[in-house]
């Protein structure tokens, strides 16, 4: 017994100190940095202008990995159980903590399973519809809604997307369930809404924003406290008669569980930086959306958040009795 | 003229020697992952990205990813001609005719015929994409729900017309590929359905691995039985080129393919990949030796590669003119943008217009270069086939796997593709052919989300299909297709009627 406990005692300081060791030096090698979502989407898009600003600051490169599927929850699963040298880390969004109650058998623990580098940027909602749908603001369109709760339908790209959570939190918002179409993917959905096939949908900007300003669909309000400086005419849903109605889409950046503090500080510090870079900055605008502040870029705040929002979206989702397993 | 002006605009950007370069690049790297089999334009395109951020200018970029696009529906035929092993549905179609001309010999005219098609079709959709974008993405919008079920019937009845031989059982295969396209999660109630529980396969199985599985890996296996007759029928390849009689069977094809090609591609959901399929039925249906498909028919690879490449031209505009993806490569290419700083929408056209006509006259330019490079090559692809197939069959698998792999760097597609190969060696067996399973299995899950869309939109109203008129006139076509297949004495007294207006 007596061995035995020496013998951990020899391994857990071997451990503490090549820990040490990694942080002194790290990063000496390329980073990896798993999108949990196909290429060329939101996500994926947000992450590679991230990861090469970040490599900028940290002097290395920085690869980024598409492992999509199960809503985000393969590639979260990849993480969760890579090696926690820092080399490997997740960016994820809101759906890392709708996941957690969206799936009832997760392959990793989603509150045990991580370390915080920090959050990235919250891309904000906006609720649309085709262009010929009659109500000329939001208020209208509650209205219209209620009358027609048989025949108004709200499109969503999906069990878990952006757009099915804010459509849920519509309808709960305006106590009237509508008739939910879901899509495969935002593509096929905001063609329909193009096309006038379906009526409503509320979706992050960097799908919603070009059409807007191009006129090819309505917009009644965006989702946040304040209006955005890409959709200066929009109202926000405070103003425009549903108060309190607010959801962001937050991406932060994950570590496996056990990756050192000083890995993870060091990280922060970079994605501190490259949230300022000119680059970022500028293609975040033209998304509609803007980089996290230096408060929320730390591992603290991106903790809290997640804690926040799975709280926040269990009883919505209980309440829609729908799980994605 | 607005339009020449604009023309103008376009080629003098393409043509500048940077973006020729990038687009000689692009067509080359498409090539070359086209050729290998299992690595597909998608992952290249995935891996690429970050060099977009290097090239720095937008146009560029987007050059070289379009050239790597098209340039892989080029390269595909390839692998599909010469050893049946298809990398993407529209290639699948190729291989049926492509493989046995191949197997007759007749390698090099069916690569050249395949490039032939290509080239045209790349050069009409070009300017199909320049004149008409914007009033055919308002035919494209006008396809819901209803619309895109009734298209996935005309289809599936177009399915039997693939198989060459007993009709019950093309049909058997049509609905095993639909059952297993039901793989996956449920996409009206998130649930996951056939999963076995593996969490690998909620986004259903990977089309690659299927096909790779099939067709190639089942081809290796039925090679592998008997190593001697496989090397006696690759010893007589002759004649590089295609005859004057081949030409004369490949020209109408080509331009029907085009045709179908062209309409079809511009469907942001799904219709690109009917293309194919679609041309090859036509194709069996309109021709005088119907008995000749299967078996290395000429017109069974120029009408098919037609259709694919038109279509993978047009499924640029519902990018262009709406700023939305209509498959994963057209995703890609968005990333790409926004990463350079441009969010394609409604008004690229206006906003961009060096951007826009550009891309535009870029693809002219590479299915230009590609048929230039295509045409030498022939002679060394057809050479890679007097390799003695102990050393090339293990290759091929290689690429085959890191290929499969490279899609969604998932082990569990590469079980899918051994238990495919398997499944489709005990097909061949029993002489029942895999190209009706892999349209039943790419239509299935279209067919399936969109009919049930149709019925929440209309709240459970199944006579939407025949009062909109567009999905009316897609299932009467349906049924037309069917009457003829059902009825073989009705195409036997056409063809008598024919004989004696001649005589």
């Amino acid at each position: 017994m007596k061995k035995l406990l020496a013998s951990l005692a020899v391994a857990a300081s071997f451990a503490m100190a090549t820990n040490a060791a990694v942080a002194q030096t790290y990063p000496d090698r390329t980073i990896t940095v798993v999108v949990p979502f196909a290429a060329g989407g939101p996500t994926d898009t947000v992450t590679r202008l991230v990861a090469e600003a970040m490599s900028k600051d940290l002097g290395q490169q920085i690869v980024v990995e598409n492992v999509g599927g199960a809503g985000g929850t393969l590639g979260a699963g990849r993480v969760a159980s890579a090696d926690p040298d820092g080399y490997t880390l997740l960016l994820h969004h809101i759906g890392m903590a709708t996941s957690a109650t969206l799936y009832r058998k997760l392959a990793y623990d989603t509150l045990g399973a991580f370390e915080y580098v920090g959050l990235v940027t919250e891309v904000p909602m906006t609720i649309v519809a085709r262009k010929d749908l009659e109500p000329t603001d939001l208020k209208g369109l509650v209205e219209y809604a209620k009358a027609n709760k048989d025949t108004v339908t709200v499109a969503n790209a999906g069990i878990g997307a952006a757009s099915h959570l804010c459509g849920m939190l519509f309808m709960s918002a305006i106590q009237t369930p509508l008739v939910t179409v879901p899509y495969k993917g935002t593509g096929p959905a905001m063609t329909d809404l193009l096309g006038g096939q379906v009526d409503i949908m509320c979706d992050q900007t960097t799908n919603t924003a070009k059409q807007i300003t191009g006129g090819t669909i309505k917009a009644y309000a965006v989702t946040t406290p304040q209006r955005l400086e890409a959709l200066p005419d929009l109202p926000t849903t405070d103003e425009a008669g549903l108060p309190g109605m607010q959801v962001g889409i937050w991406h932060g950046i994950y570590a496996p569980k056990g990756t050192p503090a000083e890995v993870t500080e060091r990280l922060s510090k970079s994605l501190q930086v490259a949230l300022k870079d000119s680059n970022v900055v500028a293609r975040f605008a033209e998304l509609g959306t803007a980089p996290s502040s230096e408060a929320d870029a730390t591992p603290a705040a991106l903790k809290a958040k997640l804690e926040s929002e799975i709280a926040r979206w269990k009883p919505i989702i209980e309440a829609a009795g729908q799980y994605a397993d | 003229m607005d339009l020449l002006d604009n023309l103008a605009l376009g080629f003098s950007t393409a043509s500048t020697i940077w973006n020729l370069g990038f687009c000689l690049i692009g067509v080359l790297l498409g090539t070359l992952i086209g050729v290998l089999p299992g690595i597909g334009a998608t992952a290249t395109i995935a891996m690429l990205l970050p060099l977009t951020f290097q090239i720095g200018d937008p146009v560029s970029s987007l050059i070289m990813l379009a050239g790597i696009y098209y340039g892989a529906q080029y390269g595909g035929s390839t692998t599909a001609i010469l050893i049946n092993m298809p990398g993407e549905s529209s290639s699948a179609v190729t291989a049926i005719d492509g493989y046995q001309m191949a197997r007759k010999g007749r390698a090099g005219a069916a690569l050249a015929i395949a490039a032939i098609g290509s080239f045209f079709a790349g050069t009409v959709s070009t300017f199909l994409v320049a004149i008409f974008a914007p009033p055919l993405t308002a035919i494209a919008l006008e396809f819901g729900a209803a619309e895109y079920f009734s298209l996935m019937i005309v289809g599936l009845v177009s399915a039997i017309a693939l198989a060459h031989g007993s009709v019950v059982k093309a049909l058997a295969m049509v609905v095993l590929g639909l059952l297993l396209g039901l793989v996956g999660t449920d996409v009206i109630s998130g649930s996951p359905r056939f999963t076995l529980g593996i969490r690998e396969y909620a986004d259903g199985l990977n089309f690659v691995a299927v096909a790779v599985g099939v067709f190639g890996v089942a081809e290796i296996l039925r090679n592998l039985e008997n190593e001697r007759t496989r090397e006696v029928l690759m010893a007589k390849v002759s004649g590089l080129l295609p005859t004057r009689e081949d030409f004369r069977a490949m020209a109408a094809p080509i331009v029907r393919g085009t045709a179908i090609g062209s309409i079809l591609g511009i469907l942001p959901g799904g219709g690109a990949i009917l293309a194919a399929f679609a041309s090859y039925t036509v194709e069996k249906r309109v021709s005088k030796n119907p008995e000749e498909f299967g078996k290395g028919a000429v017109a069974g690879v120029a009408g098919p590669e037609s259709a694919n490449n038109a279509g993978a031209q047009t499924s640029f505009i519902p990018m262009l003119t709406l700023g939305i993806p209509a498959n994963p490569v057209m995703a890609l290419m968005i990333g790409a943008m926004i990463i350079q700083g441009i969010v394609p929408g409604p008004n690229v056209a206006s906003e961009q217009p060096a951007l826009f006509w550009g891309i535009i006259a870029s693809m002219w330019i590479g299915n230009l270069m590609l048929i230039v490079l295509n045409l030498p090559l022939i002679g060394l692809w057809v050479k890679l086939l007097t390799v003695p197939y102990y050393v090339l069959f293990p290759i091929i698998m290689a690429f085959c796997s890191i290929g499969v792999y490279s899609v969604n760097s998932n082990v569990f597609d590469l079980y899918a593709v051994a238990l495919f190969g398997l499944l489709g060696y005990i097909l061949t067996k029993l002489r029942c052919e895999p190209a009706p399973l892999l349209l039943g299995f790419v239509l299935g899950p279209l067919l399936e989300e969109n009919l049930r869309r149709a019925m929440i939109l209309s709240r459970g109203d199944p006579t939407t299909f025949i009062t909109r008129p567009l999905s009316a006139a897609l299932l009467a076509i349906a049924v037309a297709v069917l009457v003829v297949v059902l009825l073989p004495s009705v195409r036997k007294k056409r063809d008598e009627v024919f004989v004696e207006e001649e005589a």
